[in-house]
């Protein structure tokens, strides 16, 4: 099946800034995909750079088998987009906005199923202005939807939210992705990317350092899984011995830490607690540890990604 | 045709839920209406004025204040402020035309001052019986006419600063002095006469000249110059608008 997007060697620079570098990737139909990294990695240039709403200075990009720059106007019809910066007029009403959007389309979809669909049913009549962050990012997504689109291009969509809201959002992506829309995304948050995206571009100073699905990029860190417990009655030096196989011990006081690597057959905390249980070792406040993607950035920009 | 005018009804509502710019279209020319009157309403007309009374040539003039106002105040304002806002941007978005964009300003605009002026000609009949000699339909003519060519002015303003506050700023001192040059807000005759000679290059006296005329009922053919430089605003306002609309 060809991508629904292709982007190959894409270059932007403002004035001395290079904002994106040689930034190539496909996008499949049906897939989230999310491109993470700290501000100003890029992620609002390339994106908008695929919307045909800035011009690349090099590179080639293809968009539903156009070019996004040369044939906008047609794109618009079949692509939903999501910016990370723009509004509405602060006194114009939920209704009205999908109302007066609705008409820009020839076939566009019903904007009061959006509104029931997106949880916005009981804001029908506020104001924008009067709107919470989550319930104006609803909208936004509900205005991204009107044209129907193959393709969804959500800039940013949960900055700015409390967990709840995300996760709610969340929910709300998934479901425009089970109703057959390919989606691309950006995000700052690496959980967001993990829990929500089937594959992750990894951008920083402009360039992508990592693409892969979230499990590989994990994966490939052959980063060490930790798993820690309290002993009431101390290690005694058999079960040291026992849990050395494992992985290297670290204790303090009552509380050991077995750090692991991540290459194993059996995951670690199941060793560990076969360990515990085979010599009758009574233990409590299992934990565990999984490296995830903010590991992943650490380890290969060296900088941790939050500010 | 169905986004231009939903566009449009949008903006209509949006204009009257703005208290600010619906005062300044709607109430303000009234009250200045009111004031002029209690000063003015029983002093003998003016010398060159055709016998009408201070009450009767203030209301065109009145009108051409409204027109300055909208064009150059609501036009701007609004129009500056949807594009720092982002509102612009995400029309960008859809498969809208700038043009149906600043088409339902107009528009809008355009009705808005109408209903401005005609609040003046009514409050005007109702409490002052100002006479009135000339073609309403030549006057209404005369009106278009002159709303056009300065709803360009405000389009231009918008387009070329670079954010809302100074568009306001800059719109604001073009427009006062031009209110009180033009003869717009304050009767031209009671002006020293070096002053007088500065009104021909106010953009808005020609709008005052055309609507007083009209409204005493003279030929077109008495204000060609009027109608030349408010058609060559028109074309011009048009062609630049169109150039220097920017969508961010
Ligand atoms: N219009 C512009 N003019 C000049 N420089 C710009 C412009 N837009 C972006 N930049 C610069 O380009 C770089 C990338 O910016 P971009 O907005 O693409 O980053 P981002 O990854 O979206 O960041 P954020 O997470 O903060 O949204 C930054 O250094 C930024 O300062
Ligand atoms: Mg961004």
């Amino acid at each position: 099946m060809d991508p629904i997007l292709q982007v190959e060697g894409l270059h932007k620079v403002y004035g001395a800034t290079v904002a994106v570098e040689q930034v190539s990737f496909e996008v499949r139909e049906g897939e989230i995909f999310g491109m993470v990294g700290p501000n100003g990695a890029g992620k609002t240039t390339t994106i908008e750079c695929l919307e045909g709403l800035r011009k690349p200075d090099a590179g080639r990009v293809r968009v539903l088998g156009v070019d996004p720059h040369c044939e906008g106007q047609n794109l618009c019809l079949r692509v939903g987009m999501q910016l990370q910066q723009s509004n509405l007029p602060d006194r114009m009403r939920v209704w009205e906005a999908l109302d007066l959007y609705a008409s820009f389309y020839l076939k566009p979809a019903d904007w009061k199923e959006l509104l029931v669909e997106l949880g916005l049913e009981q804001k029908r009549n506020t104001p924008f202005s009067k709107l919470s962050g989550g319930q104006k990012q609803r909208l936004f997504i509900a205005l991204a939807l009107l044209p129907n689109p193959q393709l969804v291009f959500l800039d940013e969509l949960t900055t700015g939210l409390d967990p709840q809201a995300r996760h709610a959002i969340w929910e709300l992506v998934r479901a425009v992705r089970a109703g057959g829309k390919t989606v691309i995304l950006t995000t700052h948050f690496m959980e967001e990317a993990e829990r929500l995206c089937d594959r992750v571009a990894i951008l920083d100073h402009g360039r992508i350092v990592a693409l892969d699905n979230p499990a590989n990029l994990i994966h490939s860190l052959e980063a060490e899984q930790r798993v820690s417990f309290s002993l009431d009655d101390g290690l005694s030096p058999a079960l040291e011995k026992a849990l050395s196989s494992a992985g290297r011990l670290e204790v303090q006081g009552e509380r050991v830490t077995v750090h692991g690597k991540t290459d194993r057959q059996l995951p670690l905390v199941s060793e560990v607690v076969s360990l515990l249980t085979g010599q009758g070792t009574p233990f409590r406040d299992l934990r565990t540890e999984q490296p995830d993607l903010e590991d992943v950035f650490l380890s290969l920009t060296g900088r941790a990604l939050r500010e | 045709m169905k986004s231009l005018l939903k566009m449009t009804w949008m903006e209509a509502k949006l204009f009257l839920r703005e208290p600010v710019g619906a005062f300044f279209t709607l109430v303000f020319p009234l009250i200045m209406l009111f004031i002029f009157g209690f000063i003015y309403g029983s002093v003998p007309p003016p010398p060159g004025s055709d016998g009408l009374g201070a009450i009767d040539v203030l209301i065109p003039a009145l009108s051409a204040m409204v027109i300055g106002i909208t064009g150059m105040m609501a036009i701007t304002i609004t129009m500056a402020t949807y594009r720092e806002n982002g509102i612009l941007r995400r029309l960008r978005t859809t498969p809208v035309s700038p043009l149906i964009v600043m088409a339902a300003q107009v528009v809008v605009v355009f009705v808005m001052t109408a209903l401005g002026m005609l609040l003046l000609v009514s409050a005007g009949k109702l409490f002052y019986h100002v006479q009135f000699d000339g073609n309403a339909l030549s006057l209404l003519g005369g009106f278009t006419l002159g709303s056009l060519s300065f709803f360009g002015i405000g389009f231009i303003l918008a387009g070329l600063l670079p954010t809302a506050r100074t568009a306001q700023i800059v719109a604001m001192v073009l427009l006062y002095p031009m209110l009180i040059l033009s003869g717009a807000a304050w009767p031209r005759e009671l002006m020293p006469a070096t002053i007088q000679k500065v009104s021909a290059f106010i953009p808005l006296t020609y709008v005052v000249n055309l609507l007083r005329g009209l409204w005493a009922g003279q030929p077109w053919s008495d204000h060609l110059l009027d109608v030349g430089v408010l058609a060559g605003m028109l074309v011009l306002g048009v062609v630049i608008s169109a150039k220097t609309f920017r969508w961010e």
